[in-house]
């Protein structure tokens, strides 16, 4: 028993040490203005999800330098919600009630930002969501800094369309939100290009994947009919590795049956030799190999921050910077850092992005951003093979779904409404 | 005198090729040097085709440097290289003559970007100008690059390459291309007929696909037997797939089985249920990034054998860490499963926060050697080198572990411990070190798992919580204690998944093979090889 009670003694101080580490800035004095950081550092999600938190801190660490905001200093207040949904919400009602921050940056996964929505809606609180996501949601109290599916999916299909003359499409995904919704636009846009049903091959997968032989000579099969074929990939995170060398192992080259990847960035294909897989495409809104100062101060500021020459920074980390330099520019703006003022004054607001132009909040809590197509190089960077001319606008609900196409969204008053119908007229969704 | 004016006319005719090559390579030269200008696309891919369409071999180092990304312009005066990476700078050679050009800093030369539409039409004019080659494979390439492409401009260059070649596996090839080119010319529904026969023999995917389209684009007879062809080839590859599914299926088992072989001893022989276990994989995964990254780092050429330096390595970081484990905490909790578990499940959550706190959240890249990399084929058979290995590789240490539990002394020892404890100490066996040793001994074998596993899995802290829950689905399925059920639960569970996934999809699949474990254990409780005797009521 004696041995037990010490065990148990062991572990707790041991998490109290860890608690402690994470929870120490709250406790810093009162003339500060706190930023809450609700990302996953733990778990299955804690693999992309660090790098986030480590870029807000940098962020507050740079804003800081420069003297604050409204003549205060920034402070981070960092939990982990352990990349499990229920305890987002709990968090992130701690970062707001206990904490009492006036913005939060985090999430990564719909379903982590589903579990926290009610509450920043409850407690009327700003949130900050850095990363793509299947739209059809637009909410009062948080700014889409990712993509929205008109700004990544829907110009890689035209990319592949109009240059490869793909016919036939595969449309792999990780099986949860993301990826069935953004298919399900895929499939309606692609039908409506007139590509027939039977040239559409949809496939679903179970996180964390890891054989992919079956999958990958199914596609070596639907791809040898004849016609130019082309992968649509929404494979989420880690199964994307096993995935990427399988393609690799069996030959599949990117000439052939080229890949598209929406959730790919530089720093997946960190953990990957990419010689075999050159060519290969991703479509993002940013690529750390954009030419242009302001994204190489931002590389250089990131490695001495991290203190790793290795580090690559990626689209979801741009999205963070974004969102993090319109909250200033809207808390400078409205004099206040109060949830409402700043929700006024934010739309419109306009920062610069990392891909050498501006990015401006849209009435809709979504952003302007460019659209880029880079293919997979053997370095691990992507080069830009495609951009869209001008920025695009951030899409909440898809054209090509019968259910949101008549919906739109727009927070500015008088309308104040997430999810007005167009041809009923009314707020209140397709209803 | 007519010696004389045979000299003067070889000296004359020598002069004439001498001047008529200089010519073509001023021209290549020429074309070459208008990369470096070309803005977008559509202006490279024209002059890709300038290149291409003179015809003359000079032009194959520097299209295939181009698709290769090595094709690079000098900022200060224009001027286009072929260029390797070498140490601090890149080294220049002209795209011409291949002769060196001296260095250049890197941040001196630009790369022209190619994507995958000109990297495809340059792998097509280089299969067109290298027909001829004098390297054999360079020419089994070309062939079956015009094969794929039927290519019908070729149809003269290739009747007079397949009058002159030799080798007769390259002979064929080329006929097939002949064949193949045949399809998407006008020439005649007989020689067409000819070409779908010759196809229709070679079969494959490939086969497959060419005759589909021809059997879309053609009229009357050749279309007839257009589409008997593609039946038959369709028959003979569904019976192929049968084979693939069996493959694939042995290759997922032999995954299941490296990581259920380790937890096959702690959980099968000692009966500690140690949530722990997929741990020890990852630290073997980890020891293999290790070692690759202090190998790439000193000793470049060892790397393809880093896997076997990392496979000691990995077994003692595993075993050592299991050691600590057992007498840290396990050995106090015997005979308390629900504890063990417990306890284990909070050492396997300080074990990869612990990794993830020394190597980072993110993916640690693991490099395939060479001998892992790619592919063969047997008939229609797809079979990867890394699959083919670790099949290889877990039945090796299946069966030395076999070995090591039935002849060795210690595994004697290990199961007299685990049938009878106080018996066994009565016969002077020191069993609280047998059970370090065995412990040892399981989390080693996860430990070298682990570097196999990281040439087709994610090195990142999370790599071992994907393999517990198949580990102890395997364990309990094969039959607990015994080695042999291990093997044979691996296998089948494998082969099941994969036949099962064509129809039912991964993700219902799974569900799928999880339902008939379930209903399975509930009939045979102790799983496909129960351990008879008393070791299981003690």
């Amino acid at each position: 028993m004696r041995i037990k009670d010490k065990l148990l003694n062991k572990v707790a101080t041991a998490a109290l040490g860890t608690a402690m580490l994470w929870a120490s800035p709250a406790m810093a004095a009162d003339d500060t203005i706190k930023v809450g950081v609700l990302h996953s550092l733990s778990g299955t999600m804690a693999i992309s999800e660090t790098t986030l938190k480590d870029a807000v801190l940098m962020l507050i660490d740079e804003q800081n330098k420069k003297g604050g905001v409204l003549g205060k200093k920034l402070e981070a207040v960092v939990v982990d919600p352990a990349s499990d949904w229920p305890l987002f919400a709990e968090k992130a009602r701690e970062l707001i009630e206990k904490d009492k921050v006036s913005a939060v940056f985090g999430c990564w996964t719909s379903v982590s930002r589903k579990s926290v929505l009610p509450v920043f809606e409850e407690l009327n609180s700003l949130l900050f969501y850095p990363v793509q996501y299947e739209g059809e949601e637009s909410q009062r109290n948080i700014f889409y800094t990712g993509a929205a599916p008109n700004q990544q999916a829907i110009p890689a299909v035209d990319y592949l369309l109009a240059n490869d003359k793909v016919e036939r499409w595969v449309l792999a995904g990780t099986d949860y939100v993301y990826p069935r919704t953004t298919n399900k636009i895929l499939e309606a846009y692609l039908l409506a290009k007139g590509v027939k049903a039977e040239d559409i091959m949809i496939n679903y997968t179970p996180f964390g994947h890891s054989d992919w032989q079956t999958i990958v000579s199914d596609i070596k099969k639907f791809g040898s009919a004849g016609k130019k074929t082309a992968v649509v990939s929404t494979i989420n995170g880690d199964a994307n590795v096993p995935f990427y060398k399988e393609l690799g192992n069996q030959g599949i080259k990117a000439e052939d049956i080229p890949v598209v990847a929406f959730s790919v960035g530089e720093e997946e294909l960190a953990g990957l030799d990419t010689a075999p897989l050159v060519g290969h495409l991703a479509a993002w809104n940013y690529f750390q190999s954009m030419d242009n100062p302001v994204n190489e101060s931002f590389i250089k500021t990131w490695k001495a921050f991290i203190k790793n020459e290795k580090r690559v920074t990626n689209d979801p980390m741009e999205a963070t910077y974004i969102g993090f330099n319109m909250w200033i520019k809207a808390v400078e703006a409205a004099g206040t850092t109060d949830a409402d003022a700043v929700i006024d004054s934010i739309v419109g607001v306009s920062v610069p992005n990392l891909t050498g132009g501006y990015s401006a909040m849209l009435p809709n809590h979504h952003i302007t951003k460019p659209v880029l197509i880079g293919e997979i190089q053997a370095d691990g960077q992507f080069e830009t093979v495609w951009q869209t001319p001008g920025l695009v606008a951030g899409d909440e609900w898809s054209d090509f779904l019968p259910d949101s196409k008549d919906l739109i969204s727009d927070w500015r008053k008088p309308m104040s409404c997430g999810n007005f119908n167009t041809a009923t007229g009314k707020c209140g969704g397709k209803g | 005198m007519r010696a004389l004016k045979i000299i003067v006319f070889v000296l004359l005719s020598c002069f004439a090729s001498v001047s008529l090559a200089w010519s073509g390579e001023a021209e290549i030269r020429a074309s070459i040097a208008q990369l470096a200008t070309a803005k977008g696309f559509p202006e490279i891919e024209k002059i890709v085709k300038d290149l291409a369409a003179l015809g003359d071999p000079l032009v194959n180092p520097a299209l295939t440097a181009l698709a290769d990304g090595n094709l690079q312009v000098r900022k200060s005066d224009n001027a286009i290289f072929i260029t390797r990476d070498g140490g601090a700078g890149v080294a220049l050679i002209d795209p011409v003559t291949g002769e060196d050009a001296g260095e250049a800093a890197k941040a001196d030369v630009v790369k022209i970007k190619v994507n995958n539409g000109l990297r495809r039409i340059i792998r097509d004019s280089l299969g067109n100008l290298t027909l001829q080659s004098p390297d054999t494979a360079t020419r089994l390439q070309a062939a079956q690059t015009i094969f794929r492409n039927s290519d019908a401009s070729q149809l003269v260059a290739l009747d007079a390459a397949i009058s002159s070649e030799k080798i007769s596996a390259v002979k064929t090839q080329m006929e097939l291309a002949r064949a193949s080119a045949i399809l998407n010319s006008d020439r005649g529904d007989d020689e067409k007929i000819a070409a779908i026969t010759l196809i229709k023999e070679r079969g494959g995917r490939d086969a497959l696909s060419l005759l589909t389209a021809t059997e879309a684009k053609t009229n009357g007879l050749v279309k007839d037997q257009a589409g008997a062809a593609v039946a038959s080839i369709e028959r003979s590859l569904a019976f192929w797939a049968t084979g693939q599914n069996v493959w694939y299926g042995l290759s997922l088992g032999s995954v299941l089985l490296l990581a259920a072989i380790g937890l096959a001893i702690t959980f099968g022989v000692m009966g500690v249920i140690n949530m722990a276990h997929g741990e020890m994989v990852m630290l073997g995964a980890y020891t293999t990034f290790v070692t690759q990254d202090i190998i790439r780092d000193s000793f470049p050429g060892l790397f393809d054998w880093s896997l076997l330096i990392a496979l000691p390595l990995a077994f003692l970081v595993a075993a050592i860490v299991g050691v600590i484990i057992e007498r840290g905490i396990i050995r106090h909790l015997y005979g308390r499963p629900l504890e063990t578990l417990l306890a284990t499940w909070g050492v396997s959550l300080i074990l990869q926060q612990g990794v993830r706190s020394i190597f980072g959240p993110t993916n640690q890249e693991v490099g395939n050697p060479s001998w892992m990399s790619g592919s063969f084929q047997i008939g229609e058979l797809d079979i990867t080198w890394n699959r083919l290995w670790i099949i290889v590789f877990s039945l090796i240490v299946f069966f030395v572990l076999l070995v090591a539990l039935n002849r060795t002394p210690l595994g004697l020892q290990m199961r007299a411990v685990t049938q009878n404890r106080r018996m066994a100490s009565a016969m002077g066996i020191r069993t609280p070190f047998v059970d370090s040793m065995t412990f040892a001994l399981g989390s080693g074998i996860a430990g070298i798992a682990g570097v196999a596993l990281s040439q087709i899995d994610n090195v990142s802290p999370n790599l071992g919580q994907s393999y517990i829950i198949d580990s102890f689905m395997v364990v309990v399925f094969g039959g607990v204690g015994n080695l042999w059920g291990t093997l044979v639960g691996a296998l089948s569970l494998g082969i099941l998944n994969k036949f099962l996934e064509p129809f039912a999809g991964a993700v219902l699949g799974k569900i799928l093979v999880l339902i008939l474990i379930i209903l399975f254990i509930q009939k045979r409780p102790r799983g496909l090889f129960a351990l008879k005797g008393r070791a299981v009521e003690a």
